[in-house]
C-alpha cells in the first residue's frame, strides 16, 4: 500500500530513535524535577516552574535559538560537553533528541508531579516505621505509586518528540539522515514539486505513530493499574 | 521499660506527657484531642518534641539536650495505624515481608508462619489489601509489624475504623498478641471497654497531659463507651 522510498524511512528510523532517546533520556530528569515540585518548599521553586513550563510557551523557533546559542559547538554548554565528554550535539542527530526532550520535558514533568502530589504521604511514613531508609521508601513506595503518572508523561513526552519540528529545525538544521525527522522530511517534500505523494505517505505514517502511541500509553496504564492497584 | 518525658506545642494544645511503660499491653486512653497519637507519633519517630526524652530498654531513641533523635527507620518500633496502611501496590505477602526485606534479614519461614497462623491471615497472602475486609486488613497490619521484629509495638486506634462485627473479630486476637508475643505493646485507644479487655496498665491523657496511671481500675472512671 505505502511504497516508502529509502529517504522516507530514513526519516521515519531517525524520528523513532531521537523521540525514545529524548523520552528515555528526560525521563530521569523529569522524576528528579516533578519531586522538588511536589515535595520540596525552597528559594527559586517558582522560577523552577517557570523555566521548566518555558518550552510550552515559548515559540519554539526561540527555544531552539536558546539551545543553538548554549549547546552550540562554541556556546558554553555544548563546547564544555564536546572537550570533556566529546559529546556533539549541533547538526547531530543528538541535538534534535535534546530539543525534543526539552519540548517535551513540561509534558513529562506535570503528569509525575501530579500523581507524586497525589501519593498519600502516611504510607511513606509506615514503610519508614517498618525499617526504610529515604532511599528505599522512595524506591519501594513512592515509585512505585507515581508509575501510572510516569507512562502518562513519558507518553505525552514521546509525542510531543516526535511531532517536534521548530526547535528541532532552528537547532540543528534538516539534514537528510541525521537531523530530518518526519516533520522536516515532510515540511522539505511539500516544498519542492512533485513532492507531494511522499509527503502524503509520509502525514499517514505520522498518523499511525500518534495512534499507535496513544493506543500504547492506553495499555500500559492500564497494565500499571492493575499491577499496583489491583483494579 | 519505654519512659516517655515529652514536651510540644500542636497549635494550641500544650502537650507534656511523662510516664514509663513495661512489659504487656499500656493504654493510652483519653477523648479525642487528647493528644494520643501525637505521643505515640513522637515514640515512632514520625513526630519531634520540642523538649525531653524518650528511651526504649538502655537505648535513647530522643534526647534534646544530647542532641539525639534517632530516625524512624533505625527505632525498631513497630506501628499498627488506624487506617492499617497496607501498601496497595503489593500484595498481603509482600506487605508482611516488608520490614524483613529492609532489615536485609533472610527469610525465616517457621516464623512468618507462625505469626500467619496466629492471625489467621494464610487464606489472604496472595490477595492485595483493597481485596481485604476492614478487620481483614488490621490483622494483616498487625502481622506487619509484627514480622519487623519490633521491640515495642504501637496501635493507634486499631479498631476504631472497623464496625461492630469486626471490632469482635479482632479482639481476641490482639489478646493473643499480648499473651504469647511477649512484644510490649501501647494501645491507644479512646474506648474504655475496649481497653478492659487488651491493657494491663493505663495511662489517662486529658489535653495534652497525664492526669492518671495505673491499672485498669482507672477505666472505671469513665463513662465507656459501649463498643458491642
Amino acid at each position: 500500500m505505502l511504497n516508502l522510498s529509502s529517504a522516507e524511512w530514513t526519516a521515519i528510523e531517525l524520528s523513532l530513535r531521537i523521540a525514545i532517546v529524548a523520552t528515555a533520556c528526560a525521563l530521569p530528569f523529569g522524576i528528579a524535577v516533578g519531586w522538588l515540585l511536589a515535595r520540596k518548599n525552597f528559594w527559586g521553586r517558582a522560577v523552577l516552574d517557570g523555566i521548566v513550563h518555558l518550552p510550552l510557551v515559548l515559540p519554539p523557533v526561540v527555544t531552539g535559538y536558546l539551545l543553538l546559542v548554549s549547546f552550540g559547538r562554541k556556546g558554553p554548554i555544548g563546547a564544555f560537553l564536546d572537550q570533556h565528554f566529546g559529546l556533539v550535539f549541533s547538526f547531530r542527530w543528538t541535538g534534535a533528541a535534546l530539543a525534543c526532550g526539552v519540548m517535551g520535558f513540561p509534558l513529562l514533568v506535570r503528569p509525575i508531579r501530579l500523581a507524586l502530589e497525589a501519593i498519600d504521604r502516611r504510607l511513606e511514613d509506615a514503610a519508614a516505621t517498618l525499617g526504610a531508609n529515604h532511599l528505599w521508601v522512595f524506591l519501594t513506595i513512592t515509585l512505585p505509586l507515581a508509575l501510572p503518572g510516569m507512562i502518562a508523561g513519558a507518553v505525552l513526552c514521546f509525542a510531543r518528540a516526535l511531532g517536534e519540528f521548530g526547535a528541532t529545525i532552528t537547532f540543528v538544521s534538516n539534514i537528510p539522515g541525521e537531523t530530518q525527522t518526519i516533520s522536516a522530511a515532510i515540511y522539505t517534500f511539500i516544498q519542492v514539486p512533485g513532492g507531494d505523494a511522499a509527503a502524503a505517505r509520509l502525514v499517514v505514517i505520522a498518523i499511525i505513530l500518534a495512534l499507535a502511541a496513544l493506543v500504547a500509553s492506553e495499555w500500559l496504564a492500564r497494565r500499571a493499574a492493575i499491577r499496583f492497584h489491583g483494579e | 521499660m519505654l519512659s516517655v518525658n515529652v514536651e510540644k506545642r500542636l497549635g494550641t494544645l500544650n502537650l507534656s506527657v511523662r510516664f514509663e511503660a513495661a512489659g504487656g499491653a499500656t493504654a493510652l486512653f483519653g477523648s479525642s484531642g487528647a493528644g494520643k497519637t501525637s505521643v505515640v507519633n513522637m515514640i515512632a519517630g514520625l513526630l519531634t518534641p520540642d523538649r525531653g526524652s524518650i528511651a526504649l530498654d538502655d537505648t535513647v531513641l530522643f534526647d534534646v539536650g544530647a542532641g539525639i533523635n534517632v530516625r524512624p527507620h533505625q527505632r525498631r518500633i513497630g506501628y499498627v495505624f488506624q487506617e492499617g496502611r497496607l501498601f496497595p501496590h503489593l500484595s498481603v505477602r509482600q506487605n508482611l515481608d516488608y520490614g524483613r526485606r529492609m532489615s536485609g534479614r533472610t527469610p525465616d519461614v517457621s516464623e512468618f508462619a507462625r505469626i500467619v497462623a496466629l492471625l489467621d491471615i494464610g487464606p489472604l497472602l496472595d490477595r492485595r489489601p483493597r481485596m481485604l475486609s476492614g478487620g481483614e486488613r488490621q490483622r494483616v497490619a498487625v502481622g506487619r509489624a509484627l514480622l519487623m521484629r519490633p521491640r515495642l509495638l504501637l496501635l493507634d486506634e486499631p479498631l476504631a475504623s472497623l464496625g461492630v462485627g469486626h471490632k469482635r473479630e479482632i479482639l481476641p486476637y490482639l489478646i493473643r498478641l499480648r499473651d504469647d508475643a511477649a512484644v510490649p505493646m501501647v494501645y491507644v485507644s479512646h474506648t474504655a471497654a475496649e481497653l478492659r479487655r487488651i491493657a494491663t496498665t493505663v495511662v489517662r491523657l486529658d489535653a495534652g497531659r497525664v492526669v492518671a496511671s495505673g491499672g485498669i481500675e482507672l477505666l472505671d472512671e469513665t463513662d465507656s463507651d459501649a463498643i458491642g
